[in-house]
Parts: C-alpha cells; structure tokens; sequence
C-alpha cells in the first residue's frame, strides 16, 4: 500500500461567473514512480473532470506544466511524489494570465516575449540553397546550444520579484534569449542594438540579481553567469551610449 | 459570427504547419496557423535524435548521397512508399538542413581527428578529415547505410521547433495557440476552412481561407501505451475523415518502439541498445539470444518489439502495478559511460522514475511511437477528395514512409514536405478565388453548435467519456498491437463498433463553461473511435505482413497482392470505414526485393499460387 497523498489545488473559471477563487482538497494513494502528470490525470479522470491543468509532452521537455507546487516553481510532469511530503499543495504560476485553476496563458506572453527581443537572425545575407554552409566551430555551437536548450516554462519569471512587481519586466529568459543570439556570429546586430533592446530597467537593469530565476530553471540553464555577462557589457555599452549621443 | 479570414490556414503549428506558413508568407500571402499549445510546445520539440539528409560530411558519411538515402528509404518503407515522393525528399533533404542553417540552428559539426564510437557494445575508432571541419555532422541511425543523421546534441526537435517559430514571429506570422479545429468547412467539392474552439473560453469560431492544411502530426493517443505527446489525440485525421471524402492512407501502418519506460512511456533512446545494453525478464535472464541468436538487441525496432511482447506472453514479464514489463540493463555500460554518452538516459530515470540506470534496472515495454497513416496526399501534399485542403508532416499521408519509417526521416520531412507543400500551395493560391457560401459555414457551425449541446445536457447518454476513450485504447493496444492475427483483428472490430455505439451517448458530467477539459475529449471521442476502427479494420482486411503490419497468420510480405495502399473513408451513418486500395507507387525505381534485415518471406509479383495461411 502506498502512501495516502492529500492534493489541495487552487480552483478558480473566471468565465463562470458562480466561481470564486478557492481550493479543492483530493485524495488519492500513490503508485510507484508516481508523477505530478500522473496524479493530476488520475484526479481529472476519477474525481473531477472540470479540473484544468496542461501537460503535453510529459517528459520534460515542452515546457507546459509549471506551476507552484508547495511554494516553488517546477515541471509538474518532472515531479516525482515521493520527493513531496503527504500533503501537496498546487497553484498556478503567477505573472501570467490565468485561464482556470492550474493552467495559464503563456503563450501570449511568449510571442510578446520574442517578438520584443527580436528572437531571430537578423542578417542582410541571402541563403544560396546550393552551396556548403557556412563553417561554425562545433564548441561554439554547442555553446549556442546550451543557452538555447530553454523550453519557455515561464519558471524564472514566476519567481522573479521584479516580474511580479512590474509587467514590462523581460525576464531572465528573455535576458537568456539576447545572449544566445549575442553569441552566434551569424546575427549581424551590433551590441547598440541588443542594448536598445535590454539595456533599460525592463531589461537588464530592472534586475535586482537575487538569482530566484537561475534555482527554479528546470533545465538548469546558467543563469546567473549571463545575467552577470550581459551586466557588464550592456553597462559599458551604455557608457558608450552616452558619450555618442549624450 | 466571429470570423477570421487568411489566404492559409495551418491546422497545427509544429515543424510541418510552420514551415509551410513560412513559404506562404515569403511570398507574400497571409498565412495564419492553429495549435492546441503554445507553439513551441508542439510535441515536435520531443525528437530528441535528429535528421537525415546526405550531406556526407562526417567520416562514416563518406560517399552518402541522395541515392543511397533514396534506397534506404524505400527499404526502409518495406517498398510500400511512393518512390516519386522519396525521390523529391532525399534530393531537398541536404537543402533544407542547409537553410535551417542559415536560419539559426546550432547543428554539431564535424570535429577533425580521432574519435571512438560503440557499435553493438563494441568500441571502434574513427578519424575525420581535416578538410570538413566545421561543416554539419552527422550520427548513426537504425536501418541506415551511412551516418547521416544530423543533430544538436539531445535536443534536435527542439532547436529545429525554436529556429522555426522564430521565422514565425519575424514574419509577423499569427500563431493562434489553445484553438482546437473540430470541423473542416466544405461543400463536398472545396475546403473553405475550419471550425474552430478556442480551448481558452469554450467559443467557436469560424476560419475561413482559401487553402487549409492539416499538420496536426501523429495520433499515438488512440493507444494506451505510447511515446506520444497527451495532445496527440488524431483531431486532424478526424476532422478528414468526417467529410466522408478525404481518405486516410495506410491506417493499419503504426510503429512502435521497444522501449518506453514504465509508467509514463517517456523514450528512451535506442542508444542504450546501441551501446551494449541488454535486455531482461522476471528472472534478470537476457532473452534476445534465444530468439535472434546474431543480432539479439540489436535487430531492428519492430523486431526487438515483437519479441518482448511474446516474452511477456510466456508468462516471463515482470509484474507491477501498471501491468508486465521487462528490464533493460545498462549497469555494466559503467557510470563514466553512462554520465557522458547517455545523459539524457539518466535525467530520464532519475526525474520520471527516481531510479539510478547506473546501479538499477529500467523497466521498460514497448509503446505506440509512430504514425505513418494520415491524410492521403498527391506529391504536391494536396488531399485527395476537396480542393484547397492540403497536408503536410505526420499527420499526412505523402507517403515517404510506407509501413515502416525509418528514424530521423521524420523531422527531416516535417522541413521537406514543409517546403515543397509550402511552395505548392503557394502556386495554388495565386490566381485562385474561392467564394465562402454563407449557407456552408452556417450549416457546419450549426452542426457543431448542436453536438455540443448534445453533448453538455446529456441528451444521448450519460457514458463517461474517459471509460470509452479506455476502452477504445485497451482494444488497439491488446489486439492491434505489435502482433497481429485475424482472429483478435475481428475481435477488436466487433469490440470498437460496440465502444463506437457506446461513444454516441458521451453526455458531459462536470461543469463545461469555458475550457472544460471534458467537452474538449468529448467531441472528438467518437471521431477517436472512428479513427481507432479504421486502423483495426485495415489491419484485419491486409492479409500479409509488411514492415511495421506483422499478421502472425500471414508471415509473408505479399507483393503479388498488396503491393498496394490502403484509402479508408468513412460514409455518414456507417459503423465501419470504406477501404479501397491504390497502387504503392506508381514510379518503381527500386523494385521490391530483400530489405536485408529482419526475417523476411516474400511472395513476389510474378508468383502464380497462392500460399497457405
Ligand atoms: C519521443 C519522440 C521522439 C522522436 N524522435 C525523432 C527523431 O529523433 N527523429 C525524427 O526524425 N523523428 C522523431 N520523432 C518523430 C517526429 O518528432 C514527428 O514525426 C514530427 O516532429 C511531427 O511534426 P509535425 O509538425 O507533423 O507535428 P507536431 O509537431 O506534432 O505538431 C502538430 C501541431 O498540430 C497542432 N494541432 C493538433 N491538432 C489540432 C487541432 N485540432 N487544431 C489545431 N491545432 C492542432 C498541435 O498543437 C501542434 O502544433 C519522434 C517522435 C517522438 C514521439
Ligand atoms: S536575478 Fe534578476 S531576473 Fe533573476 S529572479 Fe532575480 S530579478 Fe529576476
Ligand atoms: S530560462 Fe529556465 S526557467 Fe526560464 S523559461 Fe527558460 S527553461 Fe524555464
Ligand atoms: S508536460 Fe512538457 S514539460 Fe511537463
């Protein structure tokens, strides 16, 4: 017999006018290897079908499921029970708009996210579908790929003072973003550029360094170092800023 | 009404929905795409292998070229693809690799000088040249004469995915996420577009356009075991199916793959195998020896497969709470090993198991993987039966990959396929007017209108949604599985038309207003088990084995009489599909012959008797 695990979930439908913000309690005994994902699905499928949640890949990798489970932010689907005491409390992540119960929006966020940033090559170059590609250092790129490997959970930014604080705020995943196309010498921006972007106090400078973001990454992305990085080169560049054009 | 009007509607926005956006909007049309999830969520994020082009790169890619890949394609595909399809794919394949390149992807290159590989638990060495370094790389993959796979480290869908929304959002392309199409708009002639239910407030809505795609990818979720995302549950297939035009090609064509772990079916890479891992039951005994006395692990995917689930039928699978599975062992791989080359094994067992692969056992089973069945198209990815609608990636039909697909092709022809369809709708759009008939869009939104007022006030029925959905899935999983025989073929038809009935009189039990969860699985359980039919029945009626199709009561790949395609359509008010066949393909360059692993009998063309059961 496994344990018996006590679920206390926010619960809120903002399109149901009846529905006020509060939480349900379930119970439910845990299986071997038992997951949030797996816990959540049984609880919709036997006890509460209007329970709503996302999960897609189950495995890590998507980036759909964060929530708050027992005040930190995490991966439900990447969370093991037998890591969490017998009562397990569930919230969704603020910052972000909610849709109901445990599910918000964060796509909308997201695109606005990477469309602020410019999350793309920008490059004056014209592709020659015939040719070689251009050469890269196999240890650049997988240096690229280290900062890429992010999955838009939106962990970092739910437990960012600042972007609880203030909506304008990018994030460090937004900060992240700026330094993996910083790194790639096919985007042709100058560090001006990146600066007009972040170098603000909705960048960079809004950042108050408590490093909440780098200790709930589920993908353990090296936060900490490119804040660091970008501190200093966006703070030079500013400096250079102001002597061109002050 | 709300309506929303483009000139392309991408029903999906994984790697296949965006690229085809991406080429309409290069050249200037409006393209608008739909997705149930965020973008980038899109469950094409999950390959973690990577893609095949011929580049010839890297040392073992030596003298690859679209030729060979064109053969081990067809190969591959147990000739049952369409060799003018695989052709064009193998010729764009290094093209595409090269523009998502020059897009951004971070591929691995080639790093010249010594290396070691594992081949078959065995260490070998290589040397790559000089003269390639910093060109794209590439690794091994099953059922391949060269290295052709290329990659970013583990995470390959997922730079690919990224790379391509970001083209999205710098063309200012709108990307529609929580929205579900539950019906395409048609007259029985043309596609106008699709109904559509916004998963954030329970709304319809209507979109119109002058070309629809289908990119909805796999539908794993109508087994109850499989690698596949939640959201991979067939809306794509459905909404085809359900204009009663549109054929499904190849329903009965469905892989799996030997191990997803237990409980949650996440992968795990067939590296392990590679590598020297093996293969145990109840009693820690390695049984592949037994069976496949020279390649033991190591035979191919379906083979591995097939194997386990008849150990476990011996009685000789280890019990658990979430029924029998097996183990596999790569304790001896050592944890130097194992912390470098399989990383991502490791995450996976500790995170999603809580066990350690260095000191523990894996459970693992084999699980639904692949969809190679889909919406049939013509090479340019038009559907068959309705103007302007299209499809493209796994949730069409194309048909690269016949019965069996070989991994890595099927990011590459998510980008392939992408292209050219892309490129092609292009072309059918200029110059092409539609007109959207009011009556039409009326009539379908009404119709969907009063299926889910059916559905909330319980008017058909109160079954449970998810018991049906169950039921449906245990039907697949137990008798249209790995093996297949005609006796449990029938048996789960005969089952699945009762479930079908039974699935008519899903009422919805909780409180629907807005998203409800319920509803979403609600209106679309009987197209599920529509869907779920035609892969039983095609599979009952395909008398022969062919790639990933094992009958144990017809053992032979028949070339003399299925050579041929499956079209299943289904027709208003009928329980089972309509299945008609076609040719495999109609350009033989390659013919059928030995695919050179995995047992195989073959009835050829020119065979005049027939043989026994
Ligand atoms: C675990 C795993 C590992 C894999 N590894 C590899 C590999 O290494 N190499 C390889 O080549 N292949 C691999 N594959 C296969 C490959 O990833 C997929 O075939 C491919 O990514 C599918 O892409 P797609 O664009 O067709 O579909 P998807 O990426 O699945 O996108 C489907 C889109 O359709 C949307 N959608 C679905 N239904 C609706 C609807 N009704 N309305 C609106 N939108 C809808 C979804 O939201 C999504 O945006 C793997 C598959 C799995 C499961
Ligand atoms: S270090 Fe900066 S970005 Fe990270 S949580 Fe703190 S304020 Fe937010
Ligand atoms: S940086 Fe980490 S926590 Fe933030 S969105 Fe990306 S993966 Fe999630
Ligand atoms: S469901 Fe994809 S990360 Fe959890």
């Amino acid at each position: 017999m496994g344990r018996n695990l006590k679920f206390n979930i926010f619960r809120y439908n903002p399109l149901d006018s009846r529905s006020v913000p509060h939480t349900d309690s379930f119970s439910l005994e845990e299986t071997d290897s038992m997951t949030l994902f797996i816990a959540l699905t049984r609880i919709r499928e036997e006890q509460d079908p209007s329970l709503q949640f996302d999960f897609c890949c189950r495995a890590g990798i998507c980036g759909s499921c964060a929530m708050v489970i027992n005040g930190r932010p995490g991966l439900a689907c990447k969370t093991l029970t037998r890591e969490l005491p017998d009562e397990i409390t569930l919230m969704p992540l603020p910052v972000f708009k909610l849709i109901g119960d445990l599910s918000v929006d964060t796509g909308t966020w997201f695109r606005a996210m990477n469309e602020k940033v410019g999350s793309w090559i920008h490059t004056d170059k014209t592709l020659d579908p015939d040719a070689h590609e251009e050469r890269m250092d196999n240890a650049l790129a997988e240096e690229i790929y280290e900062l890429e490997r992010c999955v838009e959970c939106g962990c970092c930014v739910a437990s960012c003072g600042t972007a609880n604080m203030r909506e304008d705020f990018v994030g460090a995943v937004a900060l992240n973003r700026i330094a993996r196309f910083m790194l790639d010498p096919r985007d042709q921006r100058k560090e001006r550029e990146y600066f007009e972007v972040i170098g603000t106090d909705e960048g960079i400078f809004g950042c108050m360094g408590l490093l909440a973001c780098e200790d709930v990454c589920p993908k353990e992305l090296p936060l900490q170092d490119q804040l660091g990085i970008l501190r200093r080169k966006m703070g030079w560049s500013a400096v250079k800023h102001l002597f061109r054009f002050g | 009404m709300e309506t929303e009007f483009s000139d392309l509607l991408c029903i999906g926005a994984g790697l296949a929905g965006e690229r085809v956006a991406v080429e309409a909007a290069s050249q200037g049309f409006k393209a608008l795409c739909l997705s149930l999830v965020p973008p980038r969520r899109s469950h094409s994020s999950a390959a973690q292998g990577g893609m095949q082009a011929a580049l010839g790169n890297c040392a073992m890619g030596e003298g690859d070229s679209p030729d060979v890949h064109f053969e081990d394609t067809v190969k591959g595909s147990d000739w049952g693809c369409d060799q003018e399809v695989a052709r064009l794919f193998v010729e764009t394949a290094p093209r595409a690799v090269r523009e998502m390149a020059f897009w951004g992807i971070p591929w691995n290159r080639v790093v010249p000088g010594k290396s070691t590989y594992f081949k078959g638990g065995k260490q070998y060495e290589k040397v790559e040249a000089k003269e390639k370094e910093g060109l794209i790389t590439a690794r091994s993959f099953g059922g391949t004469a060269k290295w052709r796979t290329c990659y970013t480290s583990d995470g390959t869908g997922h730079t690919l995915l990224y790379t391509m929304d970001n083209k999205v959002v710098e063309l200012g392309v709108k990307v529609h996420d929580r929205m579900e199409a539950i019906s395409l708009i048609h007259d029985g002639e043309t596609c106008m577009g699709a109904v559509v239910r916004d998963l954030k407030t329970g709304k319809l809505r209507a979109y119109l356009a002058k070309a629809t795609l289908i990119a909805t990818g796999g539908y794993g979720r109508i087994y109850r075991e499989t690698t596949n995302a939640v959201i991979n549950e067939g809306a794509g297939a459905i909404i085809a199916l359900d204009t009663g035009i549109v054929p499904i090609g190849n329903p009965e064509a469905v892989q799996f793959h030997p191990t997803g772990i237990v409980p949650t079916h996440i992968l795990v890479t067939e590296g392990c195998r590679g590598d020297g891992g093996t293969l145990l039951d109840v009693n820690e005994d390695r049984f592949m020896p037994e069976y496949e006395p020279e390649k033991a692990e190591l035979a191919s995917r379906d083979v591995v497969s097939r194997w386990m689930i008849h150990h476990i039928r011996r009685g000789l699978g280890v019990k658990g709470h979430y029924g029998d599975h097996l183990w596999l062992d790569i304790r001896h791989l050592g944890a130097h090993h194992i912390k470098t080359k399989l990383r991502e094994v490791e995450e996976i067992c500790n995170n999603f198991l809580g066990i350690d692969p260095i000191t523990q056992l894996i459970p693992v089973r084999p699980a639904q993987h692949y969809t190679m069945a889909g919406v049939r198209t013509d090479k340019d990815g038009a559907a068959y039966g309705l103007k302007g609608l299209f499809a493209a990636g796994e949730a069409a039909c194309w048909d690269l990959h016949g019965f069996n697909r070989l991994g890595g092709n099927s990011l590459a022809e998510t980008v392939v396929a992408g292209k050219i369809v892309g490129e092609k709708i292009a072309e059918f759009l200029k110059g092409y007017e539609v007109s959207f008939k009011t009556s039409v869009i009326r009539d379908c939104m009404v119709r969907d209108l009063e299926r889910i007022e059916r559905l909330v006030s319980c008017k058909d029925g109160n079954e449970d949604v998810y018991r049906i959905r169950n039921a449906m899935q245990d039907e697949l999983m137990d008798r249209v599985g790995i093996f297949r025989n005609g006796t449990d073929l029938q048996k789960a038809v005969d089952n699945l038309e009762e479930i079908y009935e039974r699935a008519k009189k899903v009422g919805i039990r909780s409180n629907w207003i807005g998203a409800s969860p319920e509803l979403t699985l609600a209106i679309k359980i009987q197209g599920m088990v529509r869907l779920a039919l035609c892969v039983a029945y095609g599979a009952l009626k395909r008398t022969e084995s062919r790639g990933c199709h094992a009958r144990e009561d017809f053992e032979a790949r028949n070339d003399r009489d299925w050579l041929n395609r499956t079209l299943a359509t289904w027709k208003e008010g009928d329980s089972l599909p309509t299945l008609n066949y076609e040719p495999a393909s109609r350009v033989i360059a390659l013919p059928p012959g030995s695919r050179g692993y995995g047992e195989s009998k073959i009835i050829s063309a020119d065979e005049e008797t027939s043989e026994e059961a």
